[in-house]
């Protein structure tokens, strides 16, 4: 379970989180939905360790990852059961697709055979529908559709407890939208993970989610299961949902 | 008063700055005694910055080496001293131009390919997939280089030596009229160990610090095309002036009388 309480962060000048409190269940899937610069990504990050909160408490499973020291080997532990999907893909340009895929699998704890980690990359390329010739290409040589599997790929090439998905439909066409929201579903599903998505996608929403937040001004608007979201009777959930320009929430003409 | 308080926010800036990198480099120096280590991307950057380096190391100094033995033929001409061409190239490569033109072109090439290949990596989100990955940025990126960078810059600062003496040679013998084998005579009775070790110290310090800046750089680049332009030309600025500077203290503890 991993739980957020009172959690702050500010930037400069600027208050980005403003006391987030949020539970995500084992096995579930949450969905934290949001306009542009409302702190969902500061929010993943910090549960992540990639960014220190001010205050506030952040446990999974009871253990608080405020205090996991950078480099050691609890912290290295307790990354090493996560997987996450970068909004650009994040993946190594100097490295052929399988040993990003396989990168995990290539050193430190969970270090396998050259040929092992391979035929892993290799099987986890198929799960997300690429054939295994994409596996000595690199990164720079595939479309963003590819490199988005690709990136999926190496999320769950470790198969991790839990996987964070920032943005994962951001920058693709529709059709190809619609095949990474149901191979998320179904991946999630089949390992049991659980995960915490951010996007603006309501398609991917609708898709992904068991459970939605909707994060405003660095605060949990709303959350409650998915199947609520629509009749949530909340002001700025409406507008978001409907892409209104008009409500509660400001918009910049 | 509005003067004065610029003049100390920018010394305050400098000193920060100083204490910064000088944290970066205990950091880094710190990890070659913690696994784990990752000797594949440390084989990867011996060859990049060694073996890729060897062009650019050997155009810049048997240009220069001949560039040295006319000037000094021509200087010597003015008080009958021609005849020391042999000794002034060998120790002016060896303890001074070798090691400073090679620092400054790893400087350009090397300095400034890391820095920006670590920016980008910076902006692209991957060094936060390094780390959700269980990979410290600082053991996969910043070891190997400094250590890559460290061990085989004398190794480039002796080539460069080498090919700065043989282009003396070649201009020696071929346009000034020295014999053969006294020109290599001279050049190899006149040059003592300190030279050498001298010439050996200043590349391993000027790789440490070449390696050293561009990773630092790097890491600390801005968002965007703007960030990476900035930190590369930033990287490549501090190192340059680092190593002319670290060229005086060295020169100042081997030779000073």
């Amino acid at each position: 379970m991993i739980e957020l309480r009172d959690v702050h962060k500010a930037f400069g000048p600027k208050e980005v989180l403003r006391g987030i409190d949020l539970s995500i269940g084992k096995g579930r899937s949450m969905v934290i939905i949001g306009g542009s610069g409302t702190g969902k990504s500061v929010c993943l990050k910090c549960v992540l360790g990639l960014i220190e909160p001010d205050r506030g408490i952040i446990t999974v499973d009871g253990q608080d990852v405020t205090r996991l020291r950078q480099g050691s080997s609890e912290r290295d532990a307790f990354l090493a059961r996560f997987g996450m999907l970068f909004q650009g893909g994040a993946l190594f340009d100097s490295l052929p697709v399988w040993q990003n895929v396989a990168f995990r699998l290539l050193r430190g704890s969970l270090k396998r055979p050259w040929t092992e980690a391979r035929e892993i990359a290799i099987e986890k390329l198929r799960r997300v529908g690429l054939s295994p010739d994409v596996a000595d290409l690199y990164p720079a040589e595939l479309s963003g559709g590819m490199q988005k599997r690709v990136s999926l790929a190496r999320a769950i090439a470790a198969e991790p407890e839990i996987i964070f998905f920032d943005e994962p439909t951001t920058g693709l066409d529709p059709i190809m939208s619609g095949v990474i929201n149901d191979l998320i579903r179904e991946i999630v599903v089949e390992m049991g993970a659980t995960a915490m998505t951010i996007t603006h996608d309501m398609t991917s929403v609708r898709a992904i989610a068991d459970e939605v937040a909707m994060l405003h001004r660095g605060k949990i608007r709303w959350t409650g299961p998915v199947t609520e979201m629509d009749a949530s009777g909340d002001p700025y959930l409406t507008q978001f949902i409907t892409g209104s320009p008009n409500g509660p929430i400001e918009t910049l003409r | 008063m509005s003067l004065l308080a610029a003049v100390g926010r920018a010394v305050l800036a400098l000193l920060a700055a100083i204490g910064r990198t000088a944290l970066f480099g205990i950091e880094t120096v710190s990890h070659l005694f913690r696994p784990p280590w990752y000797p594949r991307e440390f084989g990867h950057a011996l060859l990049q910055i060694g073996y890729f380096s060897l062009p650019v190391v050997g155009l810049t100094t048997i240009f220069t080496g001949g560039a040295l033995a006319l000037q000094i033929y021509a200087g010597g001409a003015r008080f009958s001293a021609e005849a020391v061409v042999p000794q002034i190239v060998a120790i002016g490569m060896v303890r001074e131009l070798g090691p400073v033109l090679v620092g400054l072109m790893i400087a350009a090439r090397v300095t400034s390919s890391i820095a920006a290949e670590i920016a980008t990596m910076k902006v692209t989100e991957q060094i936060d997939a390094l780390v959700t990955l269980s990979t410290h940025p600082m053991k996969y990126l910043t070891l190997p280089r400094v250590l890559a960078a460290t061990l085989v810059m004398p190794l480039l600062v002796a080539v460069g030596d080498v090919i700065g003496i043989f282009g003396g040679y070649v201009v020696g013998v071929n346009r000034l009229g020295f014999n053969a084998s006294t020109y290599l005579r001279n050049t190899i009775d006149f040059l003592e160990p300190l030279d050498i070790v001298s010439s050996m110290t200043k590349g391993a310090v000027f790789g440490f610090l070449a390696a050293l800046m561009g990773c630092y750089y790097g890491m600390q680049s801005a968002r965007g095309a703007q960030g990476v332009g900035s930190a590369t030309k930033t990287a490549v600025v501090a190192a340059s002036v680092l190593i002319l500077a670290a060229n005086f203290i060295l020169t100042e503890l081997f030779f000073a009388a």
